[in-house]
């Protein structure tokens, strides 16, 4: 099992993985870019829009309730929220698309030893795992516990330990960066070994 | 029509301050969702914002408790990138007029 991310001496941020977790988030990273791809291009849309990336026609919010958690509305009026998207939706999509990407590489050109340089891609990557993962298990504010004790053959317990694993990662990483809000001053900051 | 300089230069700052909030009719909110990390929430009003972390903490319990909070106020434009990226941080948030 993993630390989660630990900050070394010299500051870096590393995250140790073993091969079971190093597959596991390649492939929650390739879940999430499957959730968020930009429809492609259909050959009626306007060149014109598909260049600057607008959405051609009607777009609402998706029937995917993950989905629509992670690309949610803008406004309250069905009017304004659907002009916003028109415009906005798919640089949402490419920006959640990137931060997968750039984990996926991450881990890719790294040993055991994940040395994480773009945190903020590794933290909207986590979250954005978390809320298409919490959305379908349907998670609140105090169904944890009940979550937590399904039986193993009911499909929601590997997911909710997934999601809870997810939770521990992304904790700790906001640790990494704002050890202020745990109580350490910059001095006190546990850090891991830095040997190479 | 009044002419604006005059006053403005000879206004003490509290009023400039008043005269530039009603030209801000716009609010970012956010909103509390079962999911999103109470540490996670503070980072982002810090990383964002630039907001200390006592304003950013007060701003993510607000959140928590009260199920919602004003995080910015100022033009629509301004507002919609701010909800633009609270959405590409993964936090649920609009815009509406302040009113």
């Amino acid at each position: 099992m993993t630390y989660g991310f630990q900050r070394t001496a010299t500051g870096r941020v590393v995250l140790r993985v073993d091969d079971v977790e190093r597959g596991l988030l390649m492939s929650v990273a390739r879940q999430v870019m499957d959730l968020v791809q930009p429809a492609e291009v259909s050959p009626d849309q306007d060149p014109l829009a598909a260049q600057v990336g607008w959405v051609d026609g009607d777009v609402g919010i998706s029937d995917d309730p993950a989905v629509a958690r992670l690309l949610p509305d803008a406004y309250d009026d069905p009017d304004d929220a659907r002009d916003f998207r028109r415009f906005t939706e798919n640089d949402l999509r490419q920006s959640k698309m990137q931060h997968a990407m750039t984990v996926q590489e991450e881990i890719e050109r790294s040993g055991e030893k994940v040395s994480v340089t773009s945190t903020d891609s590794w933290l909207g990557l986590l979250n954005d795992a978390r809320i298409a993962i919490g959305t379908r298990i349907q998670i609140s504010e105090d169904n944890h516990g009940e979550l937590a004790e399904l039986p193993d053959d009911d499909p929601r317990s590997g997911l909710f330990h997934f999601y809870d694993w997810l939770t521990f990662l992304q904790e700790s990483l906001v640790r990494c960066m704002t050890p202020a809000l745990y109580g350490f001053s910059d001095d006190n900051v546990p850090v891991a070994e830095d040997e190479e | 029509m009044v002419d604006a300089s005059i006053a403005v230069e000879a206004a003490p700052q509290e009023q400039v301050d008043e005269v530039v909030e009603t030209q801000r009719p716009w609010i970012t909110i956010v909103w509390n969702d079962p999911i999103n990390l109470m540490s996670y929430v503070t980072y982002v009003f810090m990383t964002y914002f630039h907001f200390s972390r006592e304003k950013a903490e007060k701003l993510m319990n607000d959140v928590h408790h009260e199920g919602r909070a004003v995080v910015s106020s100022g033009s629509r434009e301004e507002m919609e990138r701010d909800v633009s990226a609270m959405h590409s941080y993964g936090l649920w948030a609009t815009l509406q007029r302040d009113d």
